[in-house]
């Protein structure tokens, strides 16, 4: 992505050229093969099968994480709500992705103004196989869909097992449009935020900073869970816990590495990155954790990764490995004690979204701003202007993101209403959300046959 | 002495506790069972398959009382546990004909009085 912003003109002019040419067909060829400086034009476009195979990869690979998210985030809730929290993340797969392609893409990438883009590209029109960089247009279009979808899936983790599942798909569904293709256009599609000189190399604001603010505005606005201070939300499966971190970590390769938009020495110092900065987060957060919980937990491990992920995501391209884990060490602090003090607060933020994502991105793009060494100047290397305009990020993504959420929220909460009744509730999101269990046994359950539930039965009136 | 046997919903068993605890009741046993009270059944769909769930999760507790511990173990359990609903669930009071306690060997009476600590 940062390619994009560096290179974005050029590119850019090159994409409308050729894909001038395929609209206008053979005569522009031809034209082509008299005008030499056009034909140079060409071949520097070209695309590269080794940057595409590696941005297909790192397609699938950012596509899996919200996977991962879902077993994450699914092992954190009691039993009763497994299947609506995993449905949360896999929701987001259908609804984000759609709206991505049908006017999501065009809003964030198309040329617009400093704000937002435009709808040039709705419904995807003229995004083909032409040459983005050097990879197809099409791909780099699914490539940034995958963020687009883990992004809204992402702040479920603060509504978890209060949240009617209409509301929700409603509000990831706006949010997706109203709010992050407007943030991914400030800083990734040539918007304000990249002219000012913000460095976020795959999302530490656009995904996670805004994630979290949306996280935080939707935990307040929703209010506490029926049980909350009175019941301990214990996580009902550990084990899916750890499998949605280490598939999280497995994916963010793509998510960082694959920001690279190459397969080139930019994309290795991404994966690179990625590998040791949760490593340091991981060693800070154990050590933490034997200081104030006396034992190295599991639960605070899957969250040490997801935090060192986080905040090595703005700095993936931008720091060297050695940085990476002064990075991920450094981001663990932040974020581990206010996850311990959230508890004792009337804010349910359920799974910490805030905390991790949030915050962890905060730390992680102000620590870019320290510092970058690689194709920019942090104040390490005396650029102390650099961390103001890392903060000026945070604070403006932050800001449009909490406030455009809870507008968002509170309209969806007039039309048709946010949470179930409280005992519904505490029956459980599964069965009262989507007639299903995670953990049915099938015990005492009896086949509906189709003329009984076609004839109105009891059944049908249940 | 009475065995009695409380039968509620999963969601309430905390409230139960808490009650029940504040009522100085202090030795239980808890299970987790499935049974029909007559409540309305849920209906589940896997996959195009549609099922009755005509036994819903519920709570069981077994607790030894002495006498005069009987009432206030009834009372905490139902201000605790009525919503009002069906399926809010039962409590039945057994006569036992002896209770021991398997650390000291005590009987009946002294058996079910928790030791103080």
């Amino acid at each position: 992505m940062t390619n994009t912003t560096r290179l974005g003109g050029i590119r850019r002019a090159v994409a409308s050229a050729l894909g001038l040419t395929a609209r206008l067909g053979v005569p522009v060829l031809l034209l082509l093969l008299v005008a030499p400086e056009l034909v140079a034009a060409q071949e520097e476009a070209m695309i590269s099968s080794g940057d595409t195979a590696w941005m297909l990869m790192s397609t699938g690979l950012v596509l899996f994480m919200t996977a991962g998210l879902a077993f994450f985030y699914g092992g954190l809730v009691p039993s009763k709500n497994v299947l609506n929290t995993m449905m949360m993340s896999f929701i987001a797969f259908g609804f984000a992705g759609v709206l991505w392609a049908v006017v999501g893409y065009s809003l964030a990438f198309g040329s617009g103004g400093a704000f937002v883009g435009d709808f040039s590209m709705a419904f995807l029109s003229g995004v083909g196989s032409q040459p983005n960089g050097t990879i197809p247009d099409m791909l780099f279009m699914a490539f940034q869909g995958t963020f687009a979808i883990i992004t809204a899936a992402l702040i479920s983790g603060a509504v978890v097992g209060r949240m009617k599942f209409g509301s929700y798909v409603t509000f990831i569904s706006l949010w997706g449009l109203l709010i992050y293709a407007p943030v991914c256009h400030w800083v990734w599609g040539g918007g304000w935020l990249s002219e000012f000189g913000a460095l976020d190399f795959a999302g530490g604001a656009v995904v996670h900073v805004n994630a979290g603010a949306a996280a935080l505005a939707a935990a307040l606005v929703l209010g506490t869970r029926a049980d909350y201070g009175r019941r301990a939300m214990l996580p009902h499966n550990v084990p899916f816990v750890l499998l949605g971190a280490g598939i999280l970590w497995f994916g963010w390769m793509g998510f960082n590495g694959g920001s690279a938009l190459a397969a080139d020495e930019l994309a290795a110092l991404g994966v690179v990155n990625t590998m040791l900065a949760p490593a340091a987060t991981l060693v800070a957060w154990a050590l933490l954790d034997l200081m104030f919980a006396k034992q190295i937990t599991a639960v605070g491990a899957a969250t040490g990764i997801v935090v060192g992920l986080v905040a090595v995501t703005p700095a993936a391209g931008f720091v060297s490995p050695m940085a990476s884990i002064a990075i991920g060490a450094i981001a663990a602090f932040p974020s581990y004690f206010l996850i311990r003090w959230r508890v004792s607060t009337r804010l349910d933020d359920s799974l910490d979204v805030f905390a991790a994502h949030g915050v962890g991105g905060a730390s992680g793009a102000i620590l870019t701003g320290v510092f970058a060494s690689v194709g920019a100047e942090g104040l390490l290397l005396g650029n102390p202007g650099q961390v103001w305009i890392q903060a000026v990020s945070i604070l403006a993504v932050f800001a449009y993101s909490a406030i455009g959420s809870v507008i968002i929220l509170k309209v969806i909460q007039a039309v048709a209403g946010l949470r179930p009744t409280e005992a519904l509730e505490l029956r459980g999101m599964d069965v009262i959300s989507h007639g299903e269990e995670g953990y049915a046994t099938g015990d005492g359950a009896i086949l509906i046959l189709d003329e009984e539930l076609n004839g109105g039965s009891a059944a049908s009136a249940a | 002495m009475k065995l009695v046997k409380v039968i509620i919903r999963p969601e309430k068993l905390s409230d139960v506790l808490k009650a029940l605890y504040q009522a100085d009741v202090k030795g239980l046993t808890v299970s987790r069972v499935q049974g029909h009270g007559g409540e309305r059944e849920s209906v589940e769909t896997y996959r195009g398959t549609s099922v009755k769930m005509g036994l819903t999760q519920k709570i069981m507790i077994d607790i030894g009382v002495s006498e005069e511990f009987v009432d206030a173990t009834v009372k905490a359990v139902i201000a605790a546990a009525q919503t009002g609903g069906v399926g809010d669930g039962k409590i039945f009071v057994f006569p036992v004909e002896a209770i021991y306690r398997i650390r000291t060997g005590e009987k009946d009476q002294a058996a079910v009085t928790p030791v103080v600590s």
